[in-house]
């Protein structure tokens, strides 16, 4: 993603396919559970476009977005939500784990914090093998309250690893303001300065923001100078999960919200650019398109090998525990 | 004959060959660095490798293992150590969750190659949160490969294995064991995970054990030989993979088992084992199968209450003498 027009045209895609994941769903063809991000799109685009290829993310259940910012395919990703064999996990994730590790994308974990301490360890990593690679972790607001996130932090900073904590603070954990519960303004940001880490508060809606700010926060990273803490505050446009309608949100908040979208932000900027609203428009239709093919191809996709149930528990492929 | 090591010193050992032999072990842990470990089980590491291959940690146990699984995951083959294995459950969900299940949910896109090394089991006085045996803990979650020596050999050898095997391994080394003595380990010593040994043959009954059951059920034997019961013990070593292929093969030959743990009985490991037994190996039985375990109670701290609670010679000599007679 080298232009803004890129990173505008993979945040459309994304938006259509949590679209198509939600019509999907309630077309009976994905079971389970979807934690859309729908309003995120911003922090993940903008951190991959910010990344070399050969550095880590870690991210969370609600991480559709991370995967195809790192470039993970609409169509993989939906078939992996409908139980397809060519699912991006061979259908043996689901929706809370879209993994994309040929691009650095390790993994989507749905234990609240549990993937802190690991991007921390891969940054430990690259710091061994003598690369200037980084590790990112995305994580929630409400994921900066359980022991893990500050274990994490504190490890990183001591061992001073190149390593991003972002936080997408959406001001909601789970169903309950993040505010109630936490006793400092900005969840992430005020609690780095007890780990001597350097925090940043950003709008997370904005692509360019968070492009930038990564960028100066991976620059730290790889000249050895250790962790930084990034607070993206953004919004998500459904509920939490595929149950919840959001009803615990304020409308007028709702609606400031859905006005500070961050497609509409991208596409003042590409106006501000001199990219016409027909380029634009061009972009539009070509992600519309591209996801409409995946939506096809996903569930045209065979279903899932019951075999695979029995697949890559140990390395050599296997489930074998007797001897 | 070479000097005797002991299991202590065989740990060191274990992991400083693996170190010599490939620079992406490396080994992180709270106090195993210049103070070379609570248990003293990491002395040397520091010395010879350094602080770039041997990490202080804090106190923080999710941070270890979380750390050791990222590390794990992108190219280095980490060995954590938790201190006492009763501190595993402050990062239980990295062994439950996280690392046995990435390769899985992933289609087999990452592996994990790490080792949680730690100290395990009682004898020693030192209470309910750090005398007990976990490693029925470990055997609840599909993923994970366990490991639990008896003997300093062994401890090398299978240290080797551990730390060269491609999944992660929990590696239980028993505190009541880190002074016991044995022959070195010789050179290239590599135990393959999943295969018991068959520390004594016996004729009349088979008696399964595990890391320092090991000894017990040796003592006990030999007490019972003295009464004309030939007992064969076996040594599973680990717990995953389970070599049932041993313990079937004894049973068949003994057509009775008694399975000694130091594990409580509810939810033991004896407990697989015995199933397993009951299922394709219920027409060798001449006996019904006993189970020597630990009490299900916490561990108590007076000698004279904990002796009560785990397994001991006399419990798993009454126990041989019952089935023997039945």
């Amino acid at each position: 993603m080298r232009t803004l027009l890129d990173m505008y045209e993979r945040m459309a895609v994304i938006r259509r396919t949590e679209k198509a994941a939600f019509d999907l769903f309630m077309a009976g063809l994905v079971k389970g559970t979807t934690h859309l991000a729908s309003g995120h799109e911003a922090v993940a685009v903008g951190t991959a476009a910010a990344l070399r290829p050969d550095d880590y993310v870690f991210a969370t259940y609600r991480g559709h977005h991370h995967a195809m910012a790192m470039g993970a395919s609409a169509e993989e990703c939906l078939a992996e939500l409908m139980s397809k064999a060519t699912g991006v996990c061979r259908a043996k994730g689901g929706s809370m784990h879209l993994t994309k590790a040929a691009n650095g994308m390790l993994g989507s974990y749905a234990i609240v914090g549990a993937h802190l301490p690991m991007a921390a360890g891969a940054a430990w990593s690259a710091k061994l093998r003598g690369t200037d690679q980084v590790a990112v972790a995305f994580f929630g607001d409400g994921a900066t309250n359980i022991g893990a996130f500050h274990e994490a932090l504190n490890l990183a900073a001591v061992w001073k690893l190149p390593v991003l904590f972002i936080c997408e603070n959406n001001f909601y954990m789970e169903y309950t303001p993040i505010g109630a519960v936490t006793a400092v303004p900005h969840p992430a940001a005020d609690r780095a300065p007890a780990y001597s880490i350097p925090a940043v508060v950003i709008d997370g809606n904005d692509v360019t923001v968070v492009r930038d700010a990564v960028a100066q926060a991976v620059e730290r990273a790889r000249a050895g100078e250790g962790p930084t803490v990034i607070e993206a505050e953004t919004y998500r446009h459904h509920g939490h999960s595929r149950t919840d309608p959001g009803a615990y949100r304020p409308k007028e908040e709702v609606e400031r919200w859905l006005k500070h979208d961050p497609l509409d932000i991208a596409r003042a900027h590409l106006e501000a650019q001199g990219i016409t609203p027909d380029d634009v428009r061009r972009v539009d239709e070509r992600a519309a398109a591209h996801v409409a093919a995946a939506v096809d191809a996903a569930k045209n996709a065979p279903d899932a090998d019951p075999a695979e149930a029995f697949t890559d528990v140990w390395a050599d492929g296997s489930a074998t525990w007797r001897s | 004959m070479a000097e005797l090591i002991t299991y202590r010193e065989a740990v060191a050992e274990g992991i400083a060959r693996e170190m010599r032999r490939d620079p992406d072990v490396v080994c992180l842990g709270e106090d195993i660095g210049a103070a070379g470990g609570v248990f003293k089980t990491t002395v040397g590491l520091f010395d010879e490798f350094g602080a770039g291959r041997v990490w202080d940690t804090p106190i923080s146990e999710q941070a270890i293992v979380g750390a050791a699984m990222g590390a794990a995951m992108t190219g280095m083959r980490p060995v954590a150590e938790i201190m006492f294995s009763d501190f595993l459950a402050c990062c239980w969900d990295y062994l439950a969750n996280e690392i046995p299940k990435v390769r899985y949910m992933t289609g087999g896109q990452v592996t994990v190659p790490l080792v949680v090394r730690t100290a395990n089991g009682g004898g020693l006085g030192f209470g309910a949160q750090h005398s007990q045996s976990v490693e029925n803990w470990a055997l609840t979650v599909p993923g994970l490969k366990i490991v639990a020596p008896s003997t300093p050999a062994d401890v090398v050898g299978l240290m080797a294995s551990a730390i060269r095997s491609d999944d992660p391994v929990v590696f239980f080394e028993h505190k009541g064991l880190f002074a016991s003595k044995g022959a070195p380990a010789p050179p290239d010593h590599v135990i393959p995970l999943g295969k018991a040994a068959v520390r004594r043959s016996g004729a009349d009954v088979t008696v399964v054990a595990l890391a320092a059951t090991v000894p017990l059920a040796l003592t006990a034997a030999e007490e019972l030989a003295r009464d004309g019961i030939d007992v064969e013990v076996i040594d599973l070593r680990c717990l995953i993979p389970l070599d049932m292929s041993t313990v079937l093969e004894s049973v068949a030959k003994t057509s009775r088992l008694v399975v000694v743990e130091e594990n409580p009985y509810q939810g033991g490991w004896g407990g697989t084992v015995v199933s397993v037994v009951a299922e394709e190996g219920f027409e060798s039985l001449d006996a019904p199968i006993k189970r020597v375990a630990a009490a299900n109670v916490p561990l108590p701290f007076a000698d004279a209450l904990e002796e009560k609670v785990i397994p001991t010679v006399d419990k798993l000599v009454a126990a041989v003498r019952t089935t023997v007679a039945y």
